[in-house]
């Protein structure tokens, strides 16, 4: 099964890298971008075939190690 | 003393560090690997160096914090033994739960590498002892994710519970913008844990303690915390 991890910085949080790439944005010309926040993905092959074995996977790995949940969310998704 | 440092891949303080506990208490440190499940018998103090464990990926300090000997780590800080956190190893702390908060990117996104002065905030703990309460030292940074930053609640509990041992200050001792390098909450270089025996700061004390380094700040440190370890034998 394929699935992904999305890890995003909890509003309120000072995302330096984010502030960064949005005024490289604004200084390329790239109109209308009001904000910018950064984050990460993380692809992830299970094996097995269990939906709800999966997510339980998958929370457990953003739990332990993917997401620093003092500052940031996290949200899984199991694509196929 | 007896310490323990504990070595990562990817960490580049270790011998540092190593010299420097060596020089304050005459006895050789115990390197220990990450990948041991255990300290060695009669430790009475850990240190994490500095570094870039596990090239900083994911996170500063994410991987190295859930090593096997982290475990050790973290039964030993419990029990009461003084746990010390350097730069990275101060990223390893907060990561393995050890200390509240986390180190993100410097506000200015720079490395910064040079020297800074910390005002000592109080004197009367086992990391502080070495100094008077109020007094400046001079000590290198060498990082890019030293920006101290926890939730309010949080800060207001360090606050509180004096907590913050180490502050980010000009030379003279004033705690102000200018002489907070990396933005971090309230000026923040170093904090310890509730129960005061695991400190985590970002300079590094330990590349101050020798004439041939220009500057012998740093040494208070280690002077201090062989001292209360010499008191508690």
């Amino acid at each position: 099964m394929k699935a992904r991890v999305t890890v995003t910085l909890k509003s309120g949080i000072l995302d330096p890298q984010g502030k960064a790439i949005e005024g490289a944005l604004k200084s390329l010309g790239v109109d209308g971008v009001a904000s910018v926040r950064q984050g990460k993905v993380f692809d992830i092959e299970l094996s097995g075939s269990d939906q709800a074995k999966a997510e339980a996977t998958l929370k457990a790995a953003a739990d332990k190690l993917l997401a620093n949940t003092v500052i940031e969310n996290y949200r899984v998704e199991v694509l196929s | 003393m007896k310490s323990a440092v504990l070595v990562f891949p990817g960490i580049n303080r270790e011998r540092d560090m190593a010299r420097a506990l060596r020089l304050a208490s005459g006895h050789e440190p115990a390197m220990v690997w990450h990948a041991e499940t255990s300290l060695p018998s009669g430790t009475d103090i850990v240190v994490v160096p500095g570094g870039f464990s596990y090239g900083d990926y994911l996170r500063c300090g994410a991987i190295a914090a859930r090593a096997p000997v982290m475990d050790a780590v973290r039964s030993f800080a419990a029990g009461g033994g003084l746990v010390l956190g350097v730069c990275n190893g101060f990223q390893i702390l907060c990561e393995a739960g050890l200390l509240p908060g986390v180190l993100m990117r410097n506000a200015g996104l720079k490395f910064i590498c040079h020297d800074v002065h910390l005002r000592v905030e109080r004197s009367d703990t086992p990391f502080t002892r070495g100094y008077n309460a109020g007094q400046v030292i001079r000590v290198p940074v060498a990082h890019g994710e030293g920006n101290y930053e926890a939730d309010d609640e949080t800060l207001k509990r360090l606050e509180g519970e004096g907590r913050v041992l180490y502050r980010y200050c000009s030379a003279q001792g004033t705690v102000d913008k200018p002489s907070n390098i990396n933005g971090a909450a309230h000026s923040i270089a170093g904090i310890v844990n509730e129960a005061g025996n695991v400190l985590g700061m970002m300079p590094h004390p330990e590349n101050h303690v020798e004439h041939v380094m220009g500057c012998t700040d740093g040494r208070g440190l280690f002077a201090g915390l062989a001292a209360h370890l010499e008191r508690a034998a």
